[in-house]
């Protein structure tokens, strides 16, 4: 049988488990429909779209990242499924080896879930809430700047610098993260601040 | 990237030299592809390794890894020898015709004012002769010796192609037949596009590898062209944009600098960033230095920022060194100088050079903090992992908080690609368990620090306590907020000095574009290149209109692209001296007699008549630089100098080792290996493979099943002489550390002869690790020495020396 039915509009179909009655109306005849009733229903059918960029090098690809479940109605969301865009302009749909797998990464089974100590001296790290966490980190960056804060240089010329916390910062988050990270990083007199282009 | 992955399709020859784009960028080199099939361009790839680039390419050349400045002087020695020049280009764009004042000079090696004391140079004398006029002296004859073409000439007679051999160990005819095809691109009717990376970065001399090849595409005029131009091929989605926003030592956003000690006020500051042009109606851009500037204090201080404070100048921290990179911080931390460290998404134990030095440098820490979507070997260091990583978590003081992030999926906002488009994503997934957006993470440590600062006081609380931070939910900032303060607005209104009763900008409104920042506290704007990214017409990074007129592979209503939606750097210089293209069938603006036009946004402004001003309008020159005054700590020309650990001294001047003007800490010169030193025999490089990216997808299944496990690369040559099998255990160490692997006997890497000395090399990929999805294994780093660029401190990853020996392989606890 010679199907000329886009993708899309096959699958959509018989995802909403209308197969036979669209087909019908596509001047099918039973057969085909009894065929499709043992196709199994596509798997982004009733997923939500969202587009993206791959998080891997600077080509930066389009993707499409399927979900069920839709963040903009609150939903919570589960990725089932991510592929190359074919409406973008440099990639054209594709995606190489590593982007390809990108649903692998963001179900990473190594990925972090909760905020963890690790206390001195000890072999493990320990579950910790996210107060705690963030509690501990402004005492002890508070606690060091005060103590060792440069306000004027040995000539006394005004310096306002602080080294001996510093401050790394990631390749792959947005310009808006980078953004927010900049000016609290700045505000503190860090200048041991860097990101992945020294590297 | 001064041009854009799309616009790859318009070359006539791809030249990839420092990089592997058909492995590392598989989907941009898919435009490599494009202009082979529909140009019938040409690629030439001159690599250590006949890697993925160079097995479809048309021409291949072996170069011993640390010898790309032998080579591209080579070339430019031999465009010159032969009238390979475009020289309409040269004459007009470039600073040939600049006359170089008495005094300066080079020998050996060396340029004038090198003190071997302090590892630098004093550069007074690199400069230009400055006429009577106040502008500098040109001779548009070229026939000062002084001139900077002539200059350029004599520099490099040296490297001729028997030189090149000798040091490269390229053999001469290869060398020539690469010479010969890219000498046929100085025709202003045929191009060609370098395409680089890491290859040529992380060596002790990377910018002047860079600057090496961009002299070289000046020569044959293919800046600002279809097809043209210099492509950093960038490793991570948004590092473009991170060093964009100045997320380092000495930057403020937009290529502004951090003040130095020496710049003790505001005016002092501006005092040396007046850029008064070079030579008459040049456009000089950063004459408008102090609007950027002013506009970023707005944005950072808000109304704390006042013309009386200097907007708020001595709230930003001074510097008292070049920079606090990441090598001299690691120092610095290994000394017991450094108590508190923030990882955002970061590896540094896997990711910076000398591992043993590193994790001796983390345990030293009173806090580790790591904000990160997954497992890393940092967060972990003092986890023991036998002969991986060994660790007595005793011993180990440091506390460690770990804190989870969501990941790109999980997220909104902009990412910049290598060719400068900013590209706006929405978010697909909701993060797994408690992961926490990285704004929200540094939102809540500020406003926690600001708190405590309020209610105790301390030291100097005022930039923290009046940094801008009015967004709706000041703990959690949205991105578009973000990226609507990145494109700047107006905050006063603003009248036509000219006519009082018009206002030409309004309170409260976006601005268009970086045009219409002003010095004076009425705008603000947080990166004055983003500026046009989120105007009052909406976010300008959403679109997704990928039409493309005259197939130029512009597309300028997709996504925007700094600066000012511009596509390709510099495009003034792709039409001549009326302002006609050089190549009518590759149009990309022209003059038409009123103002310019075309397929992209002119890099000049739109009235400016061709003749008058030049097209690079940022430098006072108003041309490009051939020779680059006192702007390289290295010298105003790419000089060759050995990596710090080579097999042979340097050939070209003896005396000299390493980078002469590269910083080197005390211990670590005692972990470089001596020059030609036998327990050290082999060249040892490092990189990439295609199913992995870095250090991430070892926690990713699917490409640890397509790479599950470490190797190293050698060539049949060395395996028969040390007696190693291919898929036999190996042993490879260098004077810092020791890796097990097992071996890729290969025809792909061959022995050189360098200087007359057979050199074999050892290629070890750097992906594994004691975390992940993967077999454990060893990282790169554990190898490689703890130096930097003299420029820039990116550190010499590329070229180390290394032993080997057959092994039973590593001894699993």
């Amino acid at each position: 049988m010679n199907m000329e039915l886009s993708r899309r509009s096959f699958l959509k179909t018989s995802g909403a488990g209308i197969a036979g009655t669209s087909l019908g109306a596509f001047g099918f005849g039973e057969a085909e429909a009894a065929v499709a009733s043992f196709i199994k229903p596509f798997h982004l059918a009733n997923t939500t779209e969202a587009r993206n960029t791959c998080t891997y090098c600077s080509v930066a690809c389009g993707i499409i990242i399927y979900s069920k479940g839709d963040l903009r109605k609150g939903e919570k969301a589960d990725i089932v499924h991510i592929e190359g865009d074919a409406d973008h302009p440099t990639n054209r749909g594709t995606l190489c080896p590593k982007g390809a797998a990108l649903r692998d990464i963001v179900k990473s089974e190594t990925r972090l879930t909760q905020p963890m100590l690790r206390k001195a001296g000890s072999d493990t790290f320990e579950p910790v809430s996210w107060d705690a966490a963030l509690d501990k980190i402004a005492r002890m960056m508070k606690d060091d700047r005060d103590a060792n804060f440069v306000a004027t240089n040995k000539d006394g010329v005004t310096v306002n610098r602080w080294l001996t916390t510093g401050f790394l910062a990631a390749s792959a988050t947005t310009n808006e993260t980078a953004f927010a990270t900049y000016k609290v990083v700045r505000s503190t007199g860090i200048l041991a601040f860097d990101n992945q282009a020294r590297v | 990237m001064t041009n854009a992955w799309t616009d790859i399709k318009n070359t006539d020859l791809v030249v990839i030299m420092g990089g592997n784009a058909a492995e590392a960028h598989p989907c941009g080199f898919k435009w490599v592809t494009e202009a082979k099939a529909n140009r019938g361009a040409k690629l030439i790839v001159v690599d250590p390794r006949f890697n993925r680039s160079a097995s479809v390419a048309d021409y291949y050349a072996p170069i011993r890894q640390g010898s790309d400045i032998a080579f591209l002087m080579g070339l430019i020695n031999h465009c010159i020898s032969n009238d390979k020049v475009q020289w309409e280009y040269v004459k007009a764009f470039t600073n040939a015709t600049f006359v170089v004042k008495e005094g300066y000079g080079y020998q050996d090696g060396l340029f004038t004012g090198y003190d071997e004391e302090k590892r630098d140079y004093n550069k007074d004398t690199w400069d230009y002769e400055i006429g009577a006029d106040g502008y500098a002296v040109v001779d548009e004859t070229l026939q000062n010796p002084r001139c900077v073409w002539n200059l350029l000439k004599q520099h490099v007679a040296i490297y001729t192609p028997e030189m090149v051999e000798r040091i490269c160990g390229t053999p001469k005819d290869k060398f020539l037949k690469v010479a010969e095809m890219i000498g046929e691109c100085s025709t202003p009717t045929k191009t060609m596009t370098s395409m680089y990376a890491l290859g040529w970065t992380q060596h002790s001399k990377g910018s002047q590898n860079i600057r090496g090849m961009a002299m070289l595409q000046l020569i044959l005029g293919n800046i600002g062209v279809r097809g043209g131009g210099m492509n950093a091929l960038r490793g991570h989605s948004n590092i473009q944009g991170l060093t964009d926003l100045g997320l380092m030592s000495n930057l403020i956003p937009g290529y502004l600098n951090i003040p130095t000690e020496k710049e003790a006020d505001f005016a002092t500051y501006m005092s040396t960033r007046g850029f008064k042009p070079l030579r008459p109606n040049q456009m000089s851009y950063w004459q408008n230095y102090r609007k950027f500037f002013v506009s970023f204090m707005k944005s950072m201080f808000g109304p704390a920022a006042t013309a009386e404070n200097d907007w708020g100048y001595q709230y930003l921290p001074k510097l008292d060194v070049p920079g606090y990179d990441v090598l001299r911080i690691f120092e610095m931390m290994k000394q017991g100088k450094v108590n508190l460290y923030f990882c955002q998404g970061f590896n540094p134990l896997q990711a910076f050079p000398n591992k043993a030095k590193l994790a001796e440098a983390l345990a030293k820490l009173k806090l580790l903090v790591i904000m990160d979507p997954l497992q890393t070997e940092t967060a972990r260091f003092w986890e023991d992992h036998g002969t991986f990583n060994k660790a007595d978590p005793a011993k180990i003081q440091t506390e460690v908080i770990q804190l989870p992030t969501t990941c790109f999926a999980e997220d909104e906002g902009s990412l910049v690609n290598s060719g400068r488009w900013l590209q706006w994503h929405w978010p697909g997934g909701s993060p797994p368990g408690e992961a926490k957006t990285d704004t929200w993470i540094m939102a809540q440590i500020h406003l926690r620090l600001k708190e405590l600062y309020k209610k105790e006081g301390g030291a100097f609380p005022d930039p923290i306590v009046n940094l801008n931070w009015s967004y709706k939910d000041p703990g959690d900032p949205t991105a578009e907020e973000l990226a609507r303060e990145m494109n700047g607005s107006v905050l006063a209104d603003v009248y036509d000095p000219a006519d009082p009763t018009k206002k030409i900008l309004e309170a409260g409104k976006q601005l268009s574009g970086f045009g219409q920042l002003r010095d004076d506290g009425t705008t603000a704007g947080g990166c004055w290149i983003f500026s046009g990214c989120w105007t009052e017409a909406g976010n300008m990074m959403a679109r997704r209109d990928n039409s493309d007129p005259g197939d130029a592979g512009m597309f300028l209503k997709w996504s925007f692209a700094w600066p000012a939606n511009r596509r390709i750097l510099y495009n003034r210089a792709s039409c001549d001296l009326e302002g006609k293209p050089w190549d009518p069938s590759r149009k990309l603006i022209e003059w038409d007699g009123a103002k310019w036009a075309g397929y992209d946004v002119p890099d000049i402004a739109p009235t400016a008549k061709p003749g008058d001003v030049g097209p690079f309008i940022m430098n006072p020159e108003g041309t490009s630089r051939l020779w680059v005054r006192k702007m390289m700590r290295d010298g105003p020309f790419p000089v060759h100098y050995e990596p710090f650990e080579s097999p042979v001294a340097n050939v070209i001047a003896p005396k000299v080792r390493g980078n002469p003007a590269a910083r080197v800490f005390a211990d670590d010169w005692k972990q470089f290996a001596d020059i030609g030193d036998p327990a050290f025999p082999y060249a040892g490089t490092s990189y990439r493979l295609t199913e992995h990216f870095h250090y991430w997808t070892k926690n990713n299944h699917v490409n640890s099943v397509l790479q599950p496990e470490q190797f190293v690369e050698i060539s049949e040559e060395l395996a028969k002489e040390k007696g190693i099998a291919l898929g036999g255990w190996v042993r490879v160490w260098s004077k810092r550390g020791e890796l097990y692997a097992k071996a890729v006997v290969t025809k792909r890497i061959k022995p050189m002869t360098i200087d007359g000395k057979v050199v074999h090399i050892v290629g070890v990929p750097i992906h594994w690790g004691f975390v992940g999805a993967a077999r454990k294994g060893f990282p790169a780093n554990t190898l490689t020495p703890f130096v930097g660029d003299a420029n820039i401190e990116t550190p010499e990853f590329k070229a180390f020396m290394v032993n080997i020996e057959p092994s039973t392989g590593p001894v699993v606890a």
